[in-house]
């Protein structure tokens, strides 16, 4: 084994390693989170995964954008199958391994071409709809300059990282037909093919420098990336899969019962019912910070690739309101990642997602119409974090808009949300 | 026609058992536009000789508008409430004239003891005429251009897109639909309690926005099944001045009307 066979080990594990703890603190922060069972439906939840994420049928809502990611997409996970051989060569410090395969190994690497080729003019066309088109949904409010950044950063690496691909594939050929030792005749190249026209004039060495400066390359921005991803919302190439998993199966219409708010109803109706014991927890109606939100919630965070497809179909949004559903997810995202971090430093916290991050002008203006779950193509709930924050602001705050605190009296004095007595309710059937 | 309108209390103390109750609901109660979609509906189940009763007094906010603006504790009052004398009645079907009454006690209301098949009214009336219990011809609405906007809570929220549009094809009229339609329907602004309050600070109501694109189809008739949207629909096309030439009219009075019922 060479020094840079050493190198390389070193490097990958050093990279995995990193990668591994920032995993293991996102399973925490998302671990903050209340308890919600979903272990139900597992056949049910397994069919939507396919659809949704596997079959990415919300995606194809929007053709483009659809058909541009499913490239990028089965360009990814085919291609990585390539990334095996690649760490092999890199620690036996062999060339091509797999090259024994013969005509299938021909097939497979000619192939990858193809989806390459695709990845390639992929992350080209969205660049173009950010950047030069400017999409409105890319440049809304809470589109600020990290974002953007991160959506422009990813494109640029997965072109890079392409670039490298055809280059080494190139340069590899004019070495495998110049018959120069190491480069055996292994693949087929129906793309790259043409690019190698540019090298032929080069000498061995130089070739040989070329191919290898660009095998490193692409290796080391390849660990980069795997680095990079759990701090972006490209962590949704993992997450988007349990995510869809554990979305819920219900009609979007029911929101969640309150257990806690029942147990307290259901003493006033019937005062023989055993109240709690004097001992317990005093419980929190709603949420207030990250850590009342259901892990559910939480994961739906992490995953959102913000896309603002919810935001550009929001009725409150499109209509000026403060409200963005895609800013709900992002604040969660940021405050877990904030109050995850004064956890590990041991630093007081005196935030909260509700107030610090997200105001309840952008709650209020919420006409629960499941507009923005719909348009997910990760099944994000939105929605269910704006309730669980207004539940808080209403139960725990007692901080309802003035109009919404008059209706409430009228509900509980009158039964109707209006001032209308209860006796007077089928006059109607009387009136002409 | 005269109309008959049974509660459940004279059902009961007649020895009769309604096979539906109607769930009349606090704006069908009250809101003088949404009392004639209410009397619409008795029209039609009387009509289809339905066998059916409402609570009248005894009925009571479902309590959605609470536990949409975060009012859980008033919510489960109400349906504690509601689900005592339901079940009092040992109700077995419901059927509603407002989707956010539909949609509260068809899927919040079992989490509390309530348990009930619930349909909402433009369900019904495609039953009817499904089963050849009520005929409808085009009568005054054949020909005429037609559009209906998706309230959300029987769209969305139930995924009932098809049983009002089958009904209003049954009026031999032209459907046209709203680039926004079926699940990518535009909110008509009313929902999640907003019908109470003033909007936010924005450039523009959401019910001036959707009903913009209602006319731009240049329809006769605007079509929905929400006393909600039929507030907020028929206050956006005022806000065009197009209220002479465009009517706004929940489903089942098409059905009533065309019937001359
Ligand atoms: C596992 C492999 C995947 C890869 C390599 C991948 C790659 C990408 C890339 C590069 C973008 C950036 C496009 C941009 O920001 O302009 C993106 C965006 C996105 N991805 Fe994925 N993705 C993967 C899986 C998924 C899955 C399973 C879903 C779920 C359906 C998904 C949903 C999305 C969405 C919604 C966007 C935003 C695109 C838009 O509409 O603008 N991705 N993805
Ligand atoms: S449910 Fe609320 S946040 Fe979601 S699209 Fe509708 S108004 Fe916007
Ligand atoms: S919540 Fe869903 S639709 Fe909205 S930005 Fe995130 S991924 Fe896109």
């Amino acid at each position: 084994m060479g020094i840079s066979n050493i190198i390389f080990l070193l490097l990958f594990v050093g990279a995995f390693t990193l990668f591994a703890l920032k995993i293991k603190t996102i399973v925490r922060n998302i671990r903050l989170g209340r308890d919600q069972n979903l272990n139900d439906n597992f056949a049910e939840r397994l069919k939507v995964m396919s659809m949704v994420a596997i079959g990415q049928s919300k995606m194809v809502v929007r053709p483009v954008s659809g058909i541009m990611h499913i490239l990028i997409y089965i360009g990814f996970v085919i291609m990585n199958i390539e990334l095996l051989e690649i760490v092999i060569d890199g620690i036996a410090g062999t060339h091509r391994v797999f090259a024994f395969l013969g005509g299938f190994y021909d097939f497979v690497i000619g192939s990858f071409e193809f989806l390459g080729l695709g990845v390639l003019l992929a992350c080209i066309v969205f660049l173009i709809r950010r950047n030069i088109l400017k999409l409105k949904r890319f440049w809304s409010a809470e589109m600020t300059s990290w974002p953007r950044s991160d959506a422009n950063l990813i494109l640029t690496i997965e072109i890079l990282l392409m670039t490298a691909f055809f280059t080494m594939n190139a340069t590899d050929q004019v070495l495998q037909s110049r018959g120069v030792e190491h480069y055996i005749q292994a693949g087929a190249y129906p793309i790259s093919h043409y690019y190698s026209a540019l090298f032929t004039g080069l000498s061995s060495e130089t070739l040989i420098m070329i191919e290898r400066s660009i095998w490193w390359f692409h290796i080391c921005g390849i660990l980069f990336f795997l680095n990079y991803v759990p701090y972006s919302k490209h962590f949704h190439i993992l997450l988007a899969f349990p995510n869809v998993f554990y979305s819920n199966l219900n009609a979007k219409g029911k929101f969640s019962n309150m257990e806690s708010v029942t147990n307290e109803v259901k003493l006033m109706f019937d005062p023989s019912a055993t109240p709690p014991p004097a001992d317990a927890a005093p419980v929190k109606f709603g949420a207030k910070d990250v850590n009342d939100l259901s892990w559910v919630q939480l994961m739906n965070a992490y995953s959102c690739t913000e896309c603002g497809r919810c935001t550009s179909n929001c009725p409150a949004n499109i209509t000026g309101k403060k409200l963005s559903p895609r800013k709900i997810m992002m604040d969660t995202r940021d405050r877990l990642e904030e109050y995850g971090k004064n956890l590990d430093k041991n630093t007081p916290d005196t935030k909260s997602l509700l107030h610090d991050y997200i105001t309840p002008e952008e709650l209020w203006a919420c006409t629960s119409c499941n507009a923005c779950v719909e348009a997910c193509p990760i099944n994000i709930d939105p929605l269910s974090i704006i309730i669980d924050l207004r539940r808080n602001l209403v139960m725990e705050e007692s901080n309802a808009p003035a109009a919404l605190a008059g209706m409430f009296t009228n509900v509980e004095n009158n039964g109707a949300p209006w001032q209308f007595g209860q006796a007077d309710r089928m006059n109607w059937a009387n009136e002409a | 026609m005269e109309m008959k309108v049974p509660t459940m209390a004279e059902c009961i103390a007649n020895g009769e058992v309604p096979e539906i109750l109607f769930w009349v609901g606090c704006s069908g109660s009250f809101d003088d536009r949404a009392k004639k979609i209410t009397k619409a509906i008795v029209k039609i189940l009387n009509k289809a000789e339905v066998k059916f009763a409402v609570l009248g007094t005894e009925e009571s906010c479902t309590g959605d508008p609470a536990k949409r603006a975060g009012n859980e504790f008033l919510f489960q009052m109400q349906a504690f409430t509601n689900i005592q004398v339901l079940n009092g009645y040992e109700v077995k079907k419901i059927v509603t004239g407002c989707p956010h009454c539909f949609n509260t006690l068809k899927n919040e209301y079992p989490d509390l003891g309530g348990n009930y098949e619930v349909i909402h009214h433009t369900q019904l009336i495609q039953q009817l005429i499904d089963s050849g219990k009520l005929k409808v011809e085009g009568g005054s609405f054949k020909g005429k251009k037609i559009t209906f906007h998706d309230p959300c809570y029987l769209g969305r929220a139930n995924n009932e897109y098809e049983a009002p549009r089958s009904v209003i094809e049954k009026l031999d009229s032209e459907l046209t639909e709203m680039k926004r339609s079926r699940a990518n329907g535009l909110c008509c602004g009313a929902g999640g309690a907003q019908m109470f309050k003033e909007a936010e600070h924005g450039d523009k109501e959401v019910n001036v926005e959707r009903a913009e694109e209602a006319l731009a189809l240049n329809p006769n008739v605007i079509a929905t099944g929400c006393p909600f949207c039929m507030t907020m629909m028929t206050d956006g096309v005022k806000y065009f001045n197009k209220e002479a030439e465009v009517k706004v009219y929940d489903v089942a009075e098409l059905i009533a009307n065309a019937q001359d019922l």
